[in-house]
């Protein structure tokens, strides 16, 4: 099966990328100006104190046996403990991977099945009205910080329709769907225009290719070359649109979680970071790596499924 | 039918206008000509002459905007497609008439099986399945010289050389049998040896099939040797039309006379081949009288101000200049 040999290639190649990454996580600690666990502590600590944390943490041993401990520690799941809620960061991130994941499908879906048909509409009704309305919607969309929008949303759908709730991440998969309905409207609101500008405007080109006027010489009608050549041709450019962003969203959804009360690992890394909890900095960073390096993945598989010169490579 | 009297297609007075900015450029300057049911009719002229946009407008592929059809009929079988809706001429497109395009390498699409394509016509005006279509693809693609057709009708383009994805592009023109194909331009993509046999192959299955062809060629040459009859084509007019061996033995238009002189093939006596002389006149500001004027050694005053029309020289045979007889 070409698949597996497909996913198996990339995932050797993602090694060194990966190891890079670790790299940096692990410098992190010792490239801040500082020393990291004084910063830690926020300096009100005894030197008794804080060596003892240099000693827990392995801090006093060589680098390079430090990042040989780091890695390997790693690969077996165990990404250290929190200095200050005093959990192992896997724990901590687990917990918080749940609906940071559901979050970012439910809000790429959303995108996907706003953005399609609004493209395919605009780019068959080019430079007409419905054209110019999708793409200024778009716009203003795009426009708008997501806060505003989800404060919006909040005010319309939560507090006066009542229809959803605007915090929380619900039970049962269902109370997921609904609790995340408006964080991930907001996310789609602010992917959907990129998704649409994008599509609409490869679209636009594939229907120049000679193939569709053979398509056109052939008899067929508008619409079945606008689904079956033209989309298909311009759905390439489009993932690759979505790939980028949803590798964006997977730290970059702070503001809608954090508007919406959502547990997820944008909160995390915010408090993380605040109060300067190197592992779970640390930790979080591999997280981010693996699902930026997964959703590359995923979309090198959707050009293979497009287009099938991508898996004879 | 009255197949004897009444040409297949007729073309009347077709003027094709493409919006620009700050106006209009014709391409197509009131063109008129007929193909007979059967005949090939070889329609040559320099690039920009106007022989791409004529194929296209009589299937009404021409995007609009910026194309227009300003004026003129295109009457196949007594409809004109000029006028015809949408989904009536989307019945003819691909069924009656059906279109070759000149670069084989793009005239399919990447992300679609070759005999999916080729069989969609199939499936699409005939109603076939999958199954049918597949299997009549199949004979479709050996009648058309594809080795181990039914291997390789799943294949995608991008595994096919230019000259074999030419070979499927004829057999999906082919598959729903048309009574007319136009061909443009269809070996200019392809290298010499392969000119030859796709050629070769056209002639053959118009023979076969008994349809009528419009074979477009910036070559005169390669039109020559095929064509029953001559349309000469420049800056967007039709100049000079006739029986093959008479435009070919005595041309009474000096385009068709320079384009001969300049053509390696069509005067293997001559010491060296004479270019004609300056480019094709600017669509965009065409003066009266013969667009020709200033590239022609037979030139008169007359020439830049009478206006130029086709009109009979012998039977069956018209020339578009004002001095037909002096063209030698």
């Amino acid at each position: 099966m070409w698949v597996f040999r497909f996913v198996g290639l990339r995932l050797v190649q993602a090694v060194p990328v990966l190891l890079g990454i670790s790299l940096v996580a692990f410098l992190a600690i010792h490239l801040v100006p500082g020393d990291p666990v004084r910063i830690m502590l926020q300096g009100r600590a005894s030197d008794a104190a804080v060596a003892e944390i240099y000693a827990r943490l392995g801090m006093d041993r060589p680098l390079l046996v430090q990042y040989a401990r780091f890695v390997g520690r790693a690969v077996t799941g165990d990404l250290g403990t929190s200095i200050i809620q005093r959990a192992p960061v896997a724990t901590i991130v687990g917990e918080r991977l749940v609906p940071s994941s559901f979050l970012l499908v439910y809000a790429t879906l959303l995108s996907v099945l706003i953005a399609v048909p609004l493209a395919v509409w605009a780019a068959a009704r080019r430079n007409r009205l419905a054209d110019h309305l999708i793409r200024l919607g778009g716009t203003v969309s795009f426009a708008m910080p997501s806060f505003w929008i989800g404060l919006i949303l909040i005010l319309g759908f939560g507090l006066t329709l009542k229809w959803f709730p605007i915090a929380g991440f619900g039970r049962g998969f269902g109370g997921h769907l609904h609790h995340l309905f408006l964080p991930a409207l907001t996310i789609a609101l602010f992917l959907a225009p990129l998704l649409i500008q994008s599509l609409r405007a490869a679209m636009l080109d594939a229907m120049t290719a000679e193939h569709v006027e053979v398509a056109r010489a052939k008899g067929l009608s508008e619409s079945r070359i606008l689904f079956k050549y033209v989309l298909r041709a311009a759905s390439i450019p489009v993932v690759t649109i979505l790939a980028v962003n949803i590798g964006w969203l997977v730290s970059g959804s702070v503001i809608v979680e954090s508007v919406f009360s959502v547990a997820g690992l944008g909160m995390l890394l915010v408090h993380a970071v605040s109060t300067r909890d190197y592992p779970v900095i640390q930790g979080l960073t591999l997280v981010f790596a693996v699902m930026v390096i997964g959703t590359n993945l995923l979309a090198d598989l959707a050009y293979a499924l497009i287009d099938k010169r991508v898996r004879a490579e | 039918m009255s197949q004897a009297t009444e040409p297949l297609l007729r073309v009347r007075d077709l003027e094709i206008a493409f919006k620009v900015r700050g106006g209009e450029v014709l391409a197509n300057r009131g063109v008129s000509l007929d193909v007979a049911a059967g005949e090939t009719l070889g329609l040559v002229g320099e690039s920009g002459s106007g022989k791409s946009v004529l194929c296209r407008a009589i299937l009404r592929l021409l995007p609009s905007p910026p194309a227009r059809t300003k004026r003129g009929r295109v009457l196949f079988d007594g409809t004109d497609l000029v006028t015809l809706p949408e989904a009536r001429l989307r019945e003819i497109r691909g069924t009656d008439i059906a279109m070759v395009f000149q670069n084989p390498m793009t005239s399919l699409s990447p992300v679609w099986p070759i005999g999916d394509q080729v069989t969609e016509g199939l499936r699409i005006h005939r109603g076939m399945n999958r199954i049918e279509a597949r299997e009549r693809g199949i004979a479709l693609l050996q009648s058309i010289g594809i080795p181990e057709a039914a291997r390789r009708y799943d294949d995608h383009p991008w595994q096919w050389s230019g000259g074999m994805l030419q070979r499927a592009v004829i057999a999906m023109a082919m598959a729903c049998s048309p009574r007319l194909l136009l061909a443009d331009e269809p070996t200019t993509a392809l290298d010499v040896t392969i000119q030859e046999q796709i050629l070769a192959l056209l002639t053959d299955l118009q023979a076969r099939s008994g349809m009528a062809m419009v074979l477009v060629s910036h070559d005169i040459g390669v039109v020559a040797e095929t064509c029953d009859r001559i349309a000469v084509m420049y800056a967007g007019m039709l100049v000079e039309t006739g029986p093959a061996a008479e435009v070919f033995g005595r041309p009474r238009h000096p385009y068709t006379l320079g384009l001969m002189r300049s053509s390696p093939r069509m005067d293997e006596h001559a010491e060296r081949l004479q270019p004609i002389p300056g480019q094709p006149p600017d669509l965009a500001k065409l003066a009266a009288g013969c667009p020709f004027v200033d590239r022609c050694a037979f030139a008169r005053e007359d020439c830049r101000h009478a206006p130029v029309a086709l009109r009979e020289v012998a039977q069956g045979h018209a020339s578009a200049c004002l001095f037909p007889e002096a063209v030698r």
